[in-house]
């Protein structure tokens, strides 16, 4: 077997003419019909899957955002509300408070009010006593002055001498 | 459920290589009976053959490895399926001179019958130009081989050389005319076949079903558009997806890749279907179509006018006259670059050729120890041990095939896409360039 018969033999790496032009014909054949009717709609449907696809994607992602976002608008909220309360009932207190305290005032006020009205009552009244008790101790001692007088300037002379003492007191003066 | 079904298919798996074995083996087997009935093909070294040897059914039964396998390999105008049953196929030869012959190959019927001189050798159409020899149909006694030397030069070389034997009378026979300006052995000769052969049959039944299978994904698409895909638009699927993420994106670029995409798909799903069909040990398949130069050559081609029709100003200018580097290097560097042009669609098909071709004559030649062992049918248990010997390892060379086949054709997708990515490429580092110098 001569290297020479191989080759002769070796027919396949002499290209045959029909064999190219067949080829040519059923490549640009299967390459126009698949083009037109398979790859390219089936590129375009795959295209169309994706875009559904990522827009799903998003549209989820956007979904899940405001979701989140209400979310977080609704804890503001209650956030909101509480604090609300809190301040509500904060000044409520306050109110009640300032109230109460106002009235405790207004009654210190008032006790001591009256407690002064009565002080000033009971030293009128005192007074009045006093003054009653004054009078009644100057006609008490008035009239034992009178009596002693009476029993003192019994004779003449001792009224003499009485208002001599008297008129030295005077000339005292 | 998952396991049973995983089991299935693998039962099924085992079953469909071992049927393509024993198919293999019968083809094989065939193929042995057949080199005994023709008698008169020995190659014997006398050229003085006698005119009577010619009608003579002489025993040369010897096996010859080479020779059997390369007429497997080689394209044929019948389609052999087993011993004396052949699918005939339509016949358009061309002669200059003498104008169309169309018919089907059964009316060769296998060499024993030449029609307006063309005779059926060996599964192809021969030519007898003497114009002697009588037109339309008549009966020969047979075809016959001779190796001749002829003087080329000074150099003596041996040549092939079929006879057909009509009225003991010897007419040369032409061989159908060849591209390759001779420089492979070939050459134009007196007539030009334009038939479909076996593997333009096995190419227009791959491409049929590929269209038939794109249509139904297409329809799927159209009947499941918004929907999750189903059946075997789910399967075909992954292929799109794929070549289109991994090959034409990356490779030609977001902006232009979906111009190139059908050519690309095209490239890729046309050449695994006929390198898969010829993995298919029986009937419709088995043609080593991409085991062909001039289908891988078209191929090639097909990527060298894409290539360079759609070439941007900028590749042109990379091509001719690169930017940025010194001149003497561009003086350098523009020869590789044109040849280079040349080289990339030279690299694809030699590639793809070399290794469809490649698988299938190691297949062959592993059955081919059927009848080495077997010493020619003298030795049974020889045979019995090559094919145990010769099928293993062709059940083994038939999952390495089926790798083969799909990356061939990813490497051929991959490679044309990356050659039209560089050619529309648009370079904005014109500034780095000049930075550059």
């Amino acid at each position: 077997m001569t290297e020479v018969l191989f080759l002769a033999d070796f027919s396949v790496i002499k290209p045959d003419p029909g064999l190219i032009f067949w080829t040519s014909l059923i490549f640009i054949l299967v390459w126009v019909i698949l083009g037109r009717m398979a790859f390219g709609p089936i590129q375009n449907a795959l295209q169309r899957r994706e875009q559904d696809i990522q827009n799903a994607l998003d549209e989820a992602r956007k979904a899940r955002q405001e979701m989140a976002n209400l979310k977080a608008e609704n804890e503001e909220l209650l956030k909101q509300a509480q604090e609300e309360r809190a301040a509500i009932l904060k000044e409520a207190k306050e109110a009640k408070n300032s109230i109460i305290e106002e009235a405790r005032n207004q009654a210190k006020e008032e006790y001591r009010r009256i407690v002064t009205d009565a002080k000033e009552a009971i030293e009128n009244q005192r007074m009045a006593m006093i003054v009653d008790l004054k009078n009644q101790l100057g006609v008490i001692s008035i009239d034992i002055a009178e009596k002693i007088l009476h029993k003192e300037l019994k004779g003449d002379k001792q009224q003499e001498q009485f208002v001599r003492t008297l008129v030295d007191e005077i000339k005292l003066n | 459920m998952k396991v049973e079904l995983r089991k299935l298919s693998i039962l099924v798996f085992a079953l469909v290589f071992s049927f393509g074995m024993l198919a293999a083996q019968g083809h094989g087997q065939e193929q042995s009976g057949e080199s005994t009935h023709e008698g008169q093909d020995g190659h014997g070294p006398d050229s003085d053959v006698s005119h009577s040897y010619c009608g003579g059914h002489e025993e040369d039964g010897a096996y010859n490895p080479v020779k059997t396998v390369m007429e497997h390999i080689a394209d044929a105008n019948e389609f052999h399926v087993w011993k004396g049953v052949h699918i005939p196929l339509p016949i358009f030869l061309y002669a200059p001179g003498h104008g169309w012959t169309t018919g089907l190959s059964s009316m060769f019927e296998h060499g024993h019958t030449a029609v307006d001189g063309y005779v059926l050798n060996h599964g192809r159409v021969n030519r007898v130009a003497d114009p002697a020899f009588p037109k339309g149909e008549v009966h020969i006694d047979g075809v016959l081989y001779k190796t001749e030397t002829v003087m080329k030069g000074e150099k003596e070389e041996e040549k092939d050389v079929y006879y057909a034997c009509y009225q003991s009378e010897l007419y040369r026979l032409d061989k159908p005319s060849t591209v390759d300006g001779g420089f492979l052995g070939g050459g134009i000769t007196s007539f030009y076949d334009f038939s479909i052969t076996k593997n333009v049959f096995s190419m227009i039944l791959a491409s049929l079903l590929l269209v038939f299978l794109f249509m139904a994904v297409a329809r799927g698409y159209q009947r499941n558009e918004g929907k999750a895909p189903s059946g075997v638009q789910s399967f075909m699927e992954v292929f799109f997806v794929f070549i289109r993420d991994e090959v034409t994106k990356p490779m030609i670029g977001e902006k232009h890749y979906e111009r190139f995409q059908p050519f690309i798909m095209t490239l890729f799903f046309f050449i695994m279907f006929i390198n898969l069909m010829g993995l298919v040990p029986f009937f419709p398949g088995g043609a080593n179509i991409t085991g062909n130069l001039a289908v891988t050559f078209t191929l090639a081609i097909f990527t060298f006018i894409v290539t360079n029709l759609n070439g941007k100003k900028d590749y042109w200018e990379h091509v001719f006259w690169m930017p940025g580097i010194p001149a003497w290097v561009k003086i350098i560097l523009t020869p590789v670059e044109i040849l280079s042009l040349f080289i990339k669609p030279f690299s694809l098909m030699i590639r793809l050729f070399a290794n469809i071709s490649a698988g299938h004559i190691i297949i062959l030649s592993l059955i081919g120890l059927v009848f080495l062992f077997g010493n020619n049918g003298q030795s049974v248990g020889g045979a019995a041990g090559g094919a145990i010997v010769g099928g293993l390892f062709t059940a083994f060379m038939n999952l390495i095939e089926l790798l083969v086949a799909l990356l061939q054709a990813f490497i051929f997708a991959i490679l044309s896409a990356s050659y039209i990515g560089a050619a529309v490429e648009e370079h904005d580092h014109h500034d780095a360039h000049e930075g550059a110098h």
